[in-house]
């Protein structure tokens, strides 16, 4: 029997004067790992929600065709139901858990089945166990990273041992060390149980190399239904296709593995790139810097030192990426440039005012209309929508005018992860607004876990690690020899040029190829 | 919330135990107007934070509570006209007319902040603090589905929220470059609070897909009933009882209207001893309490 089955299903909101999906027939067989692919707005969430009972039965709305989620009828079976034999897992972690406690949150959905405490005591211990989840059980729920969150939401969404997984875009809000670990887990979880899964996500080749199927929403209907690999010949949707593609070459490897393999004589033509040595800038004092931070230091009080020692300067136009993993205090610098927090030791300079776009674009909006905050009619047709109307990609524009309307034009731009949740067509744009601010003569600075977005934009990228710069250099020479942070076509070529993109890669193999015909 | 697991007897208790003793704290506060019964039971209250270990947490609560009790006070003095002391009359004011400040109406406003407070500290920071929410809701799930998850809800809002505000006034300062004005203050209040509605929407979908509406009742936990269980329980009926005795027995008598009556001193000061050790009494037997 098919875990999950739709037969000419389409939808629309209450009110809504467009479909969210439109005739969708899919068949999903047990154990199979099904990629959700589409843009913002492309009716991902509303199919996962249509088959997990929400929709209609929580939202409302117009519903025709039919849905079974294992055999059941979601015209005849709500959530609850449903629940038995599918667990759901959205994006927000702050929304997912809802009892006080890891062991209480896992207990929750146990107990509405009806299960003997017994029972239930060992599905909590369970899956806590395969999760990696046994010394967070008596923890409480907010003081987790959104990182464990997300994972206690998967583990209670499994608790059960569910047939059918559906995430909807679960890493959006993590960073990517915390997004790949929950790959992982995905991937244990459909290899070993045989738990069948469908995820809805745009980083498309973090999830590819783990999926056996693409399924390609457009304006709500099935654009595309087949494997990875001709999904990619149809759209070459991740660096490594695009390079491929550039290279005119037939395959379409979905992981960097496979595709060093299909390259594997091509790579070897390429020389080996020098040992990466990495020149942290030593500036005494910028003349004529946007902004400036010498010796800068954010210790807490009666806790430990989130930046210490920091100095560096952004000149006038420069494009700046901010990497590091978690916690190594990215956010932090950023706070102190924008003035929000003053550093306990050194000093921040600004030739003028550091504008700072905060990680939820969200939280620029307070008023009630669009236009209530968006100056100078930048909102454009979108002034008198509500900001919880909008989507993600236009929240994210439209809080970046805010930002750059509520002075005089900032000398500084400071943006906190802002690809985060994001598709590729708002990632482009928002690289190219940023470059026309930077041509302006504003100096920007993004922090970002995102290689391929620090590549598209940024001249120069620093490293932060442990509260201090460990490197700060040209972005191709700290993207390009990285392992962690570097780019997927720059992995691929192992360094190699260093090509950081799919144009670069491929213009770098051209190079080697003509140099090995010449000689 | 303030709850973590200590080492204490309380914590130790069960939580529908540990939370009908605290709420016996606040019920017999409310049976008393002696003050000197009533300042017994804020000791009673301090005393008990301090041997749970979360002192800290209740110490925060009385620092809010001290200043909304004396606002009580003070209110209760202007707006009260009972008793018979006048300590100060002034001329009429609009609206109000003359202001007769009693003694009495002093008096008994202060009595009412101090109930005030161990109901604060009792039924709100220390119960918060000592007695696990997720059992206390099972129990109250186990009793009404409906309601104990809604109480679940709102319990794990309160943080959300909080961040969610704090974060609002960060982006705001951040476009600004100074503190939030009174307009914007009230702007972002009413930001959180329509993100709030998006937050428990947010939660309720959750819950429907962990199959909440299918409103099974929990299972009873099989937990052998401790030696800190039947202690505080036997403490909480004692004070049940202290506080019967308040109205069968006028152990206590105070009055303050027409004017401040109050009996001996022996009698209050016997049932403040007696208050405070049936209290206590739970906390001397530490044996069983790691977590």
């Amino acid at each position: 029997m098919s875990v999950l089955e739709l037969d000419r299903v389409s939808y629309a909101y209450p009110g809504a004067a467009t479909p969210a999906l439109r005739d969708v027939s899919l068949r999903l067989e047990p154990g199979e790992f099904v990629l959700l692919a589409g843009g913002s707005g492309s009716g991902k969430s509303t199919l996962l929600r249509a088959a997990s009972g929400l929709v209609p039965h929580f939202h409302g709305g117009t519903f025709t065709g039919t849905l079974r989620c294992a055999g059941l009828d979601t015209r005849q079976h709500g959530p609850a139901d449903l629940a038995a034999v599918a667990g759901t897992l959205f994006q927000d972690p702050e929304t997912q858990v809802v009892m006080h406690t890891v062991r209480a949150e896992l207990s929750f959905p146990l107990e509405n089945r009806g299960w003997s405490a017994a029972a239930t005591a060992r599905g909590v211990e369970e899956v806590a166990l395969a999760l990696g989840l046994g010394g967070l059980l008596d923890r409480v729920a907010y003081e987790l990273s959104g990182g464990e969150l997300q994972r206690v939401a998967l583990a209670a969404a499994l608790a059960g041992r569910p047939k059918l997984l559906l995430l909807d875009e679960p890493t959006s809000q993590l960073d990517p060390v915390a997004g790949d670990e929950l790959l992982g887990v995905l991937r244990r979880v459909n290899e070993e149980w045989g738990t069948a899964i469908v995820l809805a996500e745009h980083r498309l080749e973090r999830c590819l190399p783990a999926t056996d199927r693409v399924v390609r929403l457009d304006g709500g209907a099935v654009s595309f239904d087949g494997t990875p690999e001709a999904y990619l010949h149809a759209r070459p949707d991740t660096p490594v296709a695009e390079l491929f593609a550039r290279l005119e070459r037939p395959e379409r490897p979905v992981s960097v593995k496979a595709a060093r393999a299909a390259l594997a004589p091509e790579l070897a033509r390429l020389a080996p790139p020098e040992a990466a040595e990495l020149p942290r800038r030593r500036r005494r004092r910028e003349r004529g810097a946007a902004v400036e931070a010498r010796g800068a230091w954010r210790e807490l009080p009666g806790g430990r030192a989130v930046l210490r020692g920091v100095s560096l300067a952004l000149a006038p136009g420069e494009t700046v990426a901010l990497m590091g993993r978690n916690g190594a205090g990215k956010s932090t610098l950023l706070r102190l440039l924008a003035g929000l927090d003053e550093p306990t030791r050194g000093s921040v300079r600004a030739a003028g005012r550091v504008a700072l776009l905060v990680q939820h674009p969200g939280d620029c909006f307070l008023g009630e209309r669009v236009g209530d905050d968006v100056p100078g009619g930048r909102a454009g047709v979108l002034a008198d929508r509500h900001p919880r109307d909008l989507s993600g990609g236009e929240r994210q524009r439209l809080a970046l005018e805010i930002v750059l309307g509520a002075g005089d034009p900032p000398a500084v731009l400071c943006l906190d992860e802002p690809t985060r949740g994001t598709d590729a067509a708002h990632k482009a744009a928002l690289a190219r607004r940023l470059r026309a601010v930077a041509a302006g003569g504003t100096a920007v600075l993004v922090a970002t876990h995102d290689a391929e977005f620090a590549a598209a934009l940024a001249q120069r990228t620093i490293l932060l690690g442990d509260g201090r710069p460990v490197a700060d250099a040209p972005t191709a020479e700290v993207l390009g020899g990285g392992w962690y942070f570097a780019t997927q076509v720059a992995r691929v070529l192992a360094g190699a040029g260093p090509a950081l993109d799919a144009a670069e890669g491929a213009a770098l193999l051209a190079a080697a190829a003509r140099e090995e015909v010449a000689t | 919330m303030t709850y973590r697991r200590r080492a204490s007897p309380l914590h130790a208790a069960r939580a529908g135990v540990g939370a009908l003793w605290c709420l016996a704290l606040a019920g017999t506060a409310v049976s008393y107007d002696h003050p000197l019964v009533l300042a017994a039971l804020v000791l009673a209250v301090l005393a008990a934070a301090a041997a749970s270990g979360v002192w800290r947490e209740v110490a925060r609560a009385a620092a809010l509570g001290i200043p909304f009790a004396l606002a009580i006070a003070l209110v209760n003095a202007l707006v009260s006209r009972d008793g018979v002391t006048v300590l100060l009359t002034s001329n009429p004011l609009p609206v109000i007319g003359p202001l007769d400040i009693t003694l009495e109406a002093l008096v008994y406003g202060g009595v009412l902040g101090l109930r005030a407070l161990v109901l604060v500290l009792a039924a709100g920071a220390l119960l918060a603090a000592t007695v696990d929410p997720d059992e206390l809701l099972r129990g109250l799930r186990r009793l009404s589905v409906r309601t104990g998850v809604t109480a679940a809800l709102a319990i794990r809002l309160v943080p959300v929220l909080g961040r969610d505000a704090h974060r609002l006034a960060d982006a705001r300062r951040a476009l600004t470059s100074r503190p939030p004005t009174g307009a914007e203050r009230l702007a972002l209040l009413r930001a959180v609070t329509a993100g709030a509605l998006d937050r428990a929407t947010d939660v309720a979908a959750t819950l429907e897909v962990r199959g909440f509406a299918g409103t099974r009742r929990p299972a009873a936990l099989p937990r052998p009933w401790s030696r800190h269980d039947s202690a505080f329980l036997a403490s909480a009926l004692g004070l049940g009882l202290l506080a019967l005795g308040a109205g069968i027995g006028g152990w206590a008598p105070f009055a303050t209207t027409p004017r401040i009556e109050a009996g001996g001193l022996a009698g209050p000061l016997v049932l403040a001893g007696a208050l405070l050790a049936v209290a206590l009494a739970p906390f001397l037997d530490r044996r069983g309490i790691e977590p």
